[in-house]
């Protein structure tokens, strides 16, 4: 299959830059969020519509990403 | 050593294309999220997860011999099978698949050059279907223990000088304003680096679209900040696998004779008590 409606921008979520990426696969879009820097993906989740995969996405990588403390650095 | 001499061991996702089912090769992806895999994948390519398929799940360590030769059969590869690896996160685990078949002795291994990233940008085919594949026997060599950096050798290094030690996570782990990438779990107790180190993040060895840059850009990257054949280099990250994919361009790209992987990385030194720790 291939995949469609591919998309993958940058944005900022909770102080942090992140990309997201989505595509569609069959009938179902699948999104990832990951770090800018290092690159991880920590976030994804799956919907029947760009907006719910992102949406859903969002919300989890929004909540993992405020537990990521910062330390002073002298 | 030079541009034209570095060993053969990149592979582009149109040769993918064209050869993913060819008899005698085995694509494989490795990702970091062990999920990627099932959101689609390159037709006739296997999945192996890193967090209990190339590791030893009881010690802490690296896959096991027989574990190893184990994973391969089953996925119908022998010992004359070209291993294709690739995954997201621009081949992180594909890389740290690489090492630890390289430890194992397997001679032909290669990577697909801008992983699933790539592959997925440029809208190529996936598949769901996870393949079947008719069993095949393994036999591994060594395991070559010069690929690899442990704790008391990177303390060595630390007191002697011996070897250039890069760190290449971000510059705020390096620097201990982070103790974990933005997103994922904390595993350390402090933040900073191990004394001595240089910081070149393993992402500067990439381009935009995920390849690897060139032989001339990463020669230049690595050379500026002092990182050159004539001394050993030991690599070390958080987990041991971004390393492995720096680890892979001083060795494989570049041709670096003595590269280890300290695959203990911070999350063995950034929990040891009494360990020496510098900041910024």
């Amino acid at each position: 299959m291939k995949p469609e409606d591919y998309s993958r921008r940058q944005l900022e979520l909770a102080g942090w830059p992140v990309t997201i990426e989505t595509y569609k696969l069959g009938e179902v879009y699948h999104c990832t969020i990951a770090n800018v820097d290092p690159g991880a993906r920590f976030a994804r989740a799956d919907g029947a519509s760009r907006e719910e995969a992102e949406r859903l996405a969002i919300e989890k990588a929004t909540r993992h990403l405020a537990q990521t403390r910062r330390f002073p650095v002298s | 050593m030079d541009a034209n001499t570095v060993p053969k061991v990149l592979v582009t996702t149109e040769w993918v294309d064209s050869h993913a089912t060819d008899a005698g090769v085995r694509i494989v992806e490795v990702d970091v999220d062990t999920a990627a895999y099932d959101q689609g994948h390159v037709a006739g390519a296997a999945g192996w997860n890193w967090t209990t398929e190339l590791c030893d799940t009881l010690v802490r360590d690296i896959v096991p011999m027989r574990k190893l030769e184990e994973l391969l059969g089953n996925t119908g590869i022998d010992n004359k099978t070209a291993i294709i690896l690739y995954g997201d996160n621009n081949n992180w685990f594909a890389a740290w698949a690489f090492w630890q078949l390289k430890i194992y002795g397997h001679e032909d291994v290669r990577i697909m050059d801008g992983g699933r990233k790539k592959w997925l940008a440029e809208g190529r085919d996936l598949s769901t279907e996870k393949p079947k594949f008719a069993g095949a026997t393994y036999k591994a060599s060594g395991p070559d223990l010069s690929l690899r950096a442990v704790l008391p050798e990177v303390q060595t290094v630390v007191q002697k000088k011996s070897a250039a030690l890069v760190d290449v996570r971000s510059p705020q782990d390096f620097t201990g304003e982070i103790l974990a990438p933005p997103g994922l779990p904390e595993t350390c107790q402090r933040g900073g680096h191990i004394p001595g180190a240089t910081s070149i993040p393993w992402a500067k060895a990439c381009n935009e679209d995920g390849t690897f840059k060139s032989y001339d850009e990463l020669k230049s990257l690595y050379g500026a900040a002092g990182v050159t054949p004539e001394k050993p280099v030991i690599a070390y990250c958080r987990i041991g696998e971004r390393s492995s994919h720096t680890w892979f361009v001083l060795k494989y790209l570049l041709g670096f004779q003595n590269v280890k992987n300290y695959d203990g990385s911070w999350t063995e030194w950034g929990n040891l008590v009494g360990a020496a720790v510098e900041r910024p």
